[in-house]
This record gives C-alpha cells, structure tokens and sequence, in this order.
C-alpha cells in the first residue's frame, strides 16, 4: 500500500512511530497509535472516504476541524466523523455509502438511564486556542477557578499547525517564535494554575436559555455547566467557495490541509493548487512545500494579494506562481481531482472567456477567509448569560492579535468578579488593535550602499504589526518605531558595525533579511540567506539560482556552505557568493522547479453544472439561484424547499455562500432573512444524553 | 381615513401556516378571490416548521375522525395529483403499552375506534415486536396499531400548498401582520395592515398560537393559548421501524412522548410538557433532551447509538378540551375562526380547508355539520379528549 507519511520536515520531529492495525473495507493497514481515523487513511493513500447519499457522488475529508461532516467513516459498525475519532486497533473501518444501518442491538438489553450531571463554574472558556489559552492563564493568576473545554485532543487550537515563526510583538506575544512552541509554552504557563480545569476532546454542544452550557465531556459524558461567565473563544471557520467540482475528494479548506500535514504528519497532496491569497493561503503554501509537496499555483481574485508582503515574496521566490486578478472555475476529475482550471477576471471579477487555463495537480486548497464562530456568544447574549468573546470569534485577525485579545478579556472578566483592582491599561487596548491591523502600504525597498564592511539587507518594505527583528541585533542597529511596530524596519548603522552575527537572518519571521559580507573579496561577497528546509536538500557546491525579493531570477551561483547558529531555531543559513552588483539584491533560493508548474497544453473544461453551495445536502448554486430569481428572500424558506442548511453541519458551510449568491442576483443584504440557528453544534449520539455508560447494554 | 384603501377580496386569510396555506389553496380553487396575511417573512415560518409530521385518523371523536381521514387521503395523492413529493410516508401509528392503566386506556379506546370505522386493532407484546422488532419486550404488554396512518414533510406539503394556491391566483402578503379588522353593521368588511385597508367579505383566523389576539380585533375571545413543546430530528440512518411509536405513560416532566423514522430517514421525535409550558416561548431549555432520550432508549434500546442533529421549540395552539374550534362567530358576522388545533393543526389541514371552503361557499354538508357541533366557539369547554 502507498505510504503517504511525511518521513522528514525541517521543522517538525517525526515521532517514533508505534504502529497498530486496522482494516479498511476488510483489508489490513497499519495506523499510527493515537491518530485519527482520517489521518490513518490519508496516509495510506485512501482519498475516497464515502459516497453521498443523494448523489452518489464521491467524498473525502474537507475541513479535518469536525466541522462539516464530509469524512464520515463507518468505524466498528457506527458512523463516525473520521477526523474527530481515533483509530483502534482492530478498528474494522469502512466506506459510508448509502443511509448508514443504526448497530442492532437487543431490545431486552438493560439500558440504565443516569441524571445528568450538573457543575457550577465561575467561568467557562469554550476553545483552548491562543486566545482561550492566553484568558485562561490571566483567569487562573489571579485565583480564579475557571473550566476550559476544547474539542480536540490537545491544547493550542490552531496554534499547533503552525510551523512558521510568529510576526507581531515581541514583547506582547512571542513573536519571533514558532506557533508550535508558543502552543506548549502557553500550555505550560496554563498547567502550572491549578484553578484551571481542562477538558480536552470535550464538545460545547449549546448555550441553552436556562443559562446551562451542555458539553460532551471526552466524547463520553454529557454535562451541564452553569457558569457565572463564560468567554467564547471558539476561533473561526473557513469559507467556502463556489465552483464547479467542488466537492471532490482533493479539495480542502487550508485549515484541514495543515492538520494533516503539520499535525498528523500525513501528505494529503503530491501537487497542490492554492485558492486565495490571503495569509492563510500563503503561509499554507510555504507549509506544503515545506512537506515536501509540490505547489503548482496560487490564485488571487483580488489584483493584489491580502495577505503580508513577505509572505506572498516568500513563496514566489520558493518558485510558486501567483495568479493575481484570477478566480478558480473548476476542479476537475472523476473521483478525485487531477485537474484545477483557472481564468482571469475583470474588474466586476467575471472570469474572463478566452484566459482560461488548466493545471495538474491532485489537491485544491481553499482559503478564501475566515468567519467567527460566534453562535455561542450570541446564544449567551440572548440568554443573559454574561459573556466575552476573544480572539477570531470576536474578529478575525492573526493568532498573535488572538494571545493578546485573550489576555486583555481575561483580566476584563477577573475585574468584573473583583478579582483584579487595577484597570486593563489603555496601552493594551491599543496594542491590541495594531496586532489585528491589516497589512499597510509597502514602500520601495531601499538597498544599501555597496562594496565593503558588512550590512544587513532588509527586504521588508511593508507595514505590519512585526517586530521581532528589532531586539535581536545584540548592538541594536535595526530599528523599529517601538510606538508603532506597524513602521517598517531600518538599519541604523554603517558597515562597519556589523559582527555577522547572522540572528537577524535567521530570527525574521519573513524570511526577509539577508547580509552582505564585502570584507573578504569586494567584488564577489558572501551572501547569507534564511532558508527553512531540511538541511539534506541543499549541500555546498549545490548550484541554485538566486533571486531578488520579489523573486526574479538574478543569478545561478554555488552554495559555499549551509550553517546554522545558536539561536537558529531550525532556520539554516545558506551561503552564496555573488557579484557585488547584484548581491545586495538577493533574497531567496528557488526552491521549485518549474516544470511542475507549468499550465496543460490545453484548458479542460468542467461540464457538468456541480456547483455546490450545501456541502451536507449537495444543493447546486443554480438551485438557490432559481429560488432567488423567483423572489425567494427568507433563507428558511429556502431551506425548506431545497434543505440546503439542514444537512449535519447546521448550515456552517452554506451560509455564507447564500449569502454571496443574494449580493450577486443584486438583493439587498437587509431585505434577506438570515437562517435560525438551532443547537446542536454538532451531532450526539442519544445515549449521551440519556446518561448511559458506554458498555452499558452492549 | 389615513390608509391606504387597497384591493377587496372575498376571502382574506390572517395566517399563512398549517391552516391559512392549503385553505387557500382550496378557496382560489373554487373561484374565491383570497388574500393571505402574515406577520413572518415567508409561509410557514410560525409553528407549521417545528411540526413533526404525524399524520393520523386514530383520534377518538368523529369531528377529528373525518377530518383526518379526508386529509389521509388527500396527503397519500398528493404527488399523484398535484407533482409534488411531500416525503408522505404509510407507517402507520403504534401506541405502546408496558402498564395496565395505559393497556386499560387504550384498549377502551380502540373499542370507540373501531366503532368510528377506523382500521386500530389491540396486538399483545409478541404481535406488536413483530411490528417493531426493536421494542423493548421487558414488560411490554401490547399497543394499538393503526396502518393507514402516516406522516409527511410539513415544511414541503406546505410549501407545495403555497405554490399551488399562488398559481390559481391566490395572494400572499408577507411581513405584513393584520392590525384591525374593520367591522360594520355587526359584519366584518375588511383588515387593517400598516399597507392600509383591504375589503373582504369573509376573514378567516388562522392565526394558530396568536389567534386570540385575532380575536381581540373583533372584541372577541378565543380561547387557544400556546403551549410550548419541544422537538429534535437525529442524522439519518436506514429504515429500521415504520410506525409512530406513541407511549403516554406520564413520567416527570412529560405526559408522553413519541417518535416515528422519517421518509429520509431521520428519527423525529418530541415530548408533551407536564405541567404544560404555557407561553410564547420557544428559546431552546437544557432539560428537554435528557428527559426525552432517557425515555426513548427505554423503550427502543437501539436508539441508543443514534446522532441527535438539531432541537427546537414549537407553539401547540390549545383549546380547553383538546378540540380544535372551527366556527363563524356569531357577534360578528363574516369571521371564521379556524384555530385550536392543539398541535394537530398540519394533520388537520387539508381536510380542514376543504371543509373551510365549504363554509365560504355555503355549501356544507350533513356530515360537515356534524364535525361542526363538536368544533363549535360556543360549546362547553369542560369536557377533556380522551386521547390529545
């Protein structure tokens, strides 16, 4: 059987593996204790998870997040949601295809309903990401007895897929530092409270209007907890988009992409096509290639990308094309994608007849934004349950804005229980709206003067909320606005001063500073340059092509040596030696070749009219489109008619696309009536709710 | 006058839900000029959607009987006559008994049943496992079954009802409540709106949970007053039971509970609140599914495993007895009042527009005026039914 594992990544450890056994459709694989069922099948090249009930249509694993109910798996005779449950060994795991057969069970079998607990809490925290995390340690300083729940198996939410050094602020929020490692560090300052209680893999399934919280403790217990606060930092969703071919096994939400490479070590992909370009889309693209997968493209519909500079210049020098002002119109295959199509679009963003062009590639990544997950806030505010809300759920913005926004709602709910006597100072509030603050305008980089000493190149011209850059020069010669970290970097000195110490090379989150070392040959300097992939892949003599920072290809040169220095952290140094001319211009390595990233000969059209907007029920645009056409305003309406929004998700996914195809049919927002949203959040089984013990009965 | 004087209609309808949508289907069919009414956004959005789907004609007097019967039929033709699936479904309805007072019940009432002509006949535990073989058998007496009956997609029959009354020219105002009926010579003659005045010959209040509001624009009290039940619908799985499983055995919290596999197969099921929640309240309560899933696994241990989806809250429109009032009222003239359906309104419908439209046109039969003793706005509202 293929083996998809990642077997090497430059940043991650691969765990020794302790393997067990499992069947899928009768056959034997082997799994790695502790992971999910998805991830096992993934890694064994199982793209094809089930087949929906309407359609028959092929499905696979889309959001990895227990979210959309697109990986269900038959597992020991149940349906399961794949990327939620572990595997076990001996698991007999099959194909969902059809209405799933409930296990039989005897009907004289004694069953042994229980009360449902009840628990009494301060304060409830429902997400233990970098928000949830950073209130929790606030909460628990101060002698606050608090209850954090999380659905997933370990702390950190999001913060655990990320590879990458953090931006933001140093002094506020780790910046300068893997997400990773700001996961277990947070997770250690939490552990080291005991007024803190965890549940982890514990489901908030309602806010419910008699102020009760009913939670799946472990996936076993059903509990009601009653707290006296609670702060929703249930982080955010992905949106989803519309295209032909949707649907297909082989498209991904991003955030479902880096769970299974960075989290489960699996690859999902051999070649990626990436869907926006934002800094989800960027960061998951560098993440791929990283692992070791091919990136074949990025499409951005906007002219330019949204996300932070250095991060699309990283990528395009690594070799991946950026297809600003295109939109995706299809993914295309039979059972799975092989193919992507894309075309230019124009101003109104109406894909352009006649640009249309197609690519190879296994995978599509989605990353067209991000929504809160608000609905227990919101619950609780109709409820008069007191509550906060932190991090993505309250706006969407960069995990390190989410650490801070956590820390001020943490000491916002120590004061209101008189916890706190001091005010959250003013500074914080302002802190915290740098950190959330979109990407500024980028100025023209400015190269230093040539030919002798040594001096840094900084090829960072945009502003952004960064600045770990600035406190890592032992002799302070890169400035940073400390009142506003937005400012763009400098170095204030001459090239003289310099002791190529290299940590800013290495310690700049964007990959965006090099050095210029003249003193040994003047005409040909050495050339230090950030690169974060295994050190195997690149050896002295290896000749690269370099490239400026927007990654035109300068020059093919020899390495003449890949290092690391102490405080590396797992970035390399590679060196080259250049032509004075164009050293200082350097900013990258091509990574990529770039056959791989060539278009077909010829663009494949997508025929069928698979447009899905209802993942759940697989409701095509078109459907809700005639509907609209018709007059059809009350999205309930629209859901009675088509049950687009009545499918397992609880209209998570469709929602918003709804919503899109409303603003294009030119219906006003306000004239459109919203979905009612219902608990559960996601399904129970019954017994859960009926007090019964797992073996009971079985 | 500062309204607006708008179109007249022969008929206008003051509700676009269970009731109000397939009356005017009917209406528009035999040629009456109909306006519908709603406060909501679009049809249906009232109690109509946090309906169940139970269809049966096993009540225990004749009114309900006929009414349900006619509404048997024409829900099982549906797709036949009109092109629209309702997700209509022949399972039938299985009232369980595991004590002696409930055998007791519901042996005494299939006597009556049985002698309204409907087709229930008493099995003893064995017969009816074989029915539902996922019955708990310990301590299981027997139950009623009843064949004909079934269930249906409230959402979609209404939606077809909807479609269909608006191509035979039926008209539908949304977000448009009813604010004043305007009443002369002891005779209605038309509703006020915030759009202004329309003139009517006939106003029909269909307003299910809200009708004694309705009432009160006349002056009139009607006595329904909401009473709020609460709902759930799991994932979908293959068929496994046909039947309506209905245990009215009370237990804290609940007077009975039940629960029956849809046509798409999820398991639908609800409680009847005990002491009754009265009030227009349908936010969601933390106590509903443990006492309903405790319930349910005792009598169906294979539910056990099951996915619950979704909750809600939905309003019964009760009457004192039990019985719905479908009546003109005599202090005003040209006002029928269709309402106190007591959650059995989307049963009721179809048979209960026709019967409407009957009325309107003055065309009611013997048998009609039968069923209309029992609905009367003027009765003793002391008795109890037997069986809700």
């Amino acid at each position: 059987m293929a083996d998809f594992r990642i077997k090497q990544h430059p940043i991650l450890p691969i765990p020794e593996e302790k393997t067990i056994e499992f069947t899928w459709q009768g056959k034997k694989l082997t799994a790695r204790a502790g992971e999910t069922i998805a991830a096992a099948l993934m890694a064994n090249g199982i793209r094809i998870f089930g087949y929906h009930p309407k359609d028959h249509s092929p499905l696979g694993i889309f959001c990895a997040n227990g979210q959309c109910s697109q990986c269900m798996v038959m597992a020991n005779g149940k349906p399961v949601k794949s990327c939620m449950e572990l595997i076990q060994p001996e698991m007999r795991v099959s194909p969902a295809e059809g209405l799933p057969e409930l296990p039989k069970i005897s009907p004289a079998a004694p069953v042994h309903p229980a009360p449902i607990r009840e628990i009494d809490i301060p304060v409830l925290i429902v997400g233990g990401g970098p928000a949830g995390l950073s209130a929790a340690i606030e909460l628990g300083r101060r002698g606050i007895r608090a209850l954090l729940v999380d659905d997933k198996h370990r702390l950190g939410g999001k913060l655990v897929l990320q590879t990458h050094r953090f931006f933001g602020s140093t002094d506020a929020v780790y910046a300068g530092t893997r997400g990773i490692d700001i996961a277990t560090r947070l997770e250690e300052e939490l552990r080291a409270v005991p007024e803190v209680e965890i549940w982890l893999h514990s489901t908030c399934l309602a806010v419910f209007s008699d102020r009760k919280v009913g939670i799946l403790k472990e996936g076993e217990e059903y509990i009601l907890v009653k707290p006296e606060i609670i702060l929703v930092a249930t982080g955010a969703r992905e949106k989803f988009l519309a295209f032909r071919g949707n649907t297909l096994p082989g498209v991904y939400g991003a955030g479902a992409f880096q769970t299974l490479v960075n989290r489960d070590l699996v690859k999902p992909a051999e070649k990626l096509f990436i869907v926006g370009g934002g800094n989800v889309g960027l960061i998951a693209g560098y993440h791929a290639l990283q692992a070791g997968i091919g990136v074949v493209g990025l499409v951005e519909a906007l002219p330019e990308c949204g996300g932070y500079k250095v991060h699309k210049d990283k990528l395009i020098r690594m070799g991946v094309p950026i297809y600003t002002s295109h939109t995706i119109l299809s993914a295309n295959g039979k059972d799975r994608v092989e193919s992507v199509t894309i075309a230019e679009v124009d101003s109104e963003f109406q894909p352009v007849s006649g640009t249309e062009k197609s690519f190879a590639c296994d995978s599509v990544l989605i990353a067209v934004g991000l929504d809160p997950v608000d609905e227990f806030y919101k619950k609780a505010q109709e409820f008069g349950l007191p509550a906060y809300v932190a991090g993505d759920a309250e706006e969407i913005a960069e995990a390190s804005a989410a650490i801070f926004s956590g820390k001020i709602k943490g000491l916002e709910i120590a004061r209101s229980l008189g916890k706190e006597d001091q005010p959250v100072p003013k500074e914080w509030y302002r802190t915290g709206e740098i950190l959330k603050s979109r990407p500024g305008p980028a100025h023209h980089e400015e190269l230093p003067e040539t030919g002798v000493g040594v001096a840094p190149v900084i090829h960072c011209t945009q502003e952004i909320p960064c600045d770990p850059c600035s406190s890592l020069c032992s002799h302070g010669l890169i400035e940073i606005d400390k009142s506003d970290i937005r400012s763009v970097p400098k170095f204030i000195g001459n090239n003289y001063c310099c002791e190529v110490c290299e940590r800013c090379v290495a310690g700049c989150p964007g990959l965006a500073i090099t050095l210029v070392d003249y003193r040994a040959n003047p005409t040909l300097p050495v050339v230090s340059i950030p690169y974060e992939f295994t050190r195997e892949a690149l050896h002295k003599d290896d000749r690269v092509t370099v490239e400026d920072t927007e990654g035109n290809a300068l020059a093919d040169l020899e390495i003449i040596g890949v290092h690391s220095i102490p405080t590396s952290d797992r970035t390399m140094i590679v060196q080259v030696q250049a032509p004075a001319d164009i050293a200082p211009r350097i900013a990258g390595i091509r990574i990529q070749t770039q056959a791989i990233t060539e278009p077909m000969d010829e663009y494949v059209p997508h025929l069928s009219d698979d447009t899905i907007v209802c993942r759940c029920e697989h409701i095509t645009a078109g459907e809700i489109r005639a509907l609209i056409r018709k007059g059809y305003t009350d999205m309930n309406e629209i859901k009675i008619v088509t049950r687009a929004g009545m499918g397992a998700c609880g209209a998570k996914t469709c929602d918003a696309l709804i919503h899109r195809l409303f603003r294009e049919e030119g219906v006003p927002s306000d004239k459109v009536v919203d979905y009612t949203k219902r608990p559960l959040f996601v399904e129970v089984p019954l017994e859960k709710f009926a007090g019964l013990k797992p073996a009971d009965g079985e | 006058m500062m309204n607006a004087t708008l179109p007249h209609y022969d008929v206008i309808i003051i509700g676009a839900g269970s009731i109000g949508t397939p009356t005017a289907l009917y209406l528009s069919k035999a040629g009456f000029k109909t306006l519908v009414l709603d406060a909501g956004p679009s049809v249906g959005q009232g109690s109509n959607k946090k309906a169940i789907g139970g269809i049966r004609a096993t009540h225990s007097d004749p009114a309900k009987v006929r009414l349900c019967l006619r509404s048997i039929e024409i829900f099982s033709n549906w797709q036949q006559e009109y092109g629209d699936d309702i997700e209509w479904y022949k399972g039938g309805y299985m009232f369980v008994a595991y004590r002696e007072q409930e055998e007791k019940t519901l042996k005494d009432l299939v006597e009556k049943q049985r002698a309204l002509g409907l087709n229930i006949q008493w099995h003893d535990s064995a017969e009816i496992r074989q029915i539902v073989p996922d019955l708990n058998p310990n301590g299981c007496i027997g139950g009623t079954f009843s064949p004909d009956d079934g269930n249906a997609s409230p959402l979609l029959a209404i939606h077809s009802f909807y479609t269909h009354a608006l191509d035979r020219g039926a008209v539908f105002h949304f977000n448009e409540p009813a604010t004043a009926l305007v009443i002369r010579g002891g005779r209605v003659v038309g509703v006020k709106t915030p759009a202004g005045e329309y003139g009517a010959d006939v106003v029909i209040n269909a307003a299910g949970a809200w009708a004694d509001q309705i009432g009160q624009l006349a002056g009139i009290t009607i006595p329904v007053r909401p009473d709020s039940h609460e709902a759930a619908i799991t994932e979908p799985v293959a068929r496994f039971f046909d039947p309506m499983i209905v245990d009215i055995r009370p237990a804290p919290g609940s007077s009975n509970f039940y629960f029956y596999q849809h046509l798409t197969g999820q398991i639908i099921f609800c409680i009847t609140p005990s002491p009754n929640i009265w009030g227009f309240d349908t936010r969601e309560t933390s106590e509903f599914l443990p006492m309903v899933s405790r319930r349910m696994v005792e009598v169906m241990p294979r539910l056990r495993n099951i996915r619950v989806r979704r909750t809600w809250r939905g309003l019964y429109p009760m009457t004192p007895d039990g019985y719905p009032i479908i009546d003109w009222t005599r202090e005003v003239s040209g006002f029928l009042q269709a309402v106190g359906t007591c959650g059995q309104g989307f049963m009721l419908a179809p048979g209960l527009a026709e019967l409407l439209t009957r009325m309107v046109s003055k065309q009611t039969t013997p048998e009609d005026d039968e069923v209309l003793r029992y609905t009367s706005l003027y009765r003793d509202f002391g008795q109890q039914e037997l069986l809700k």
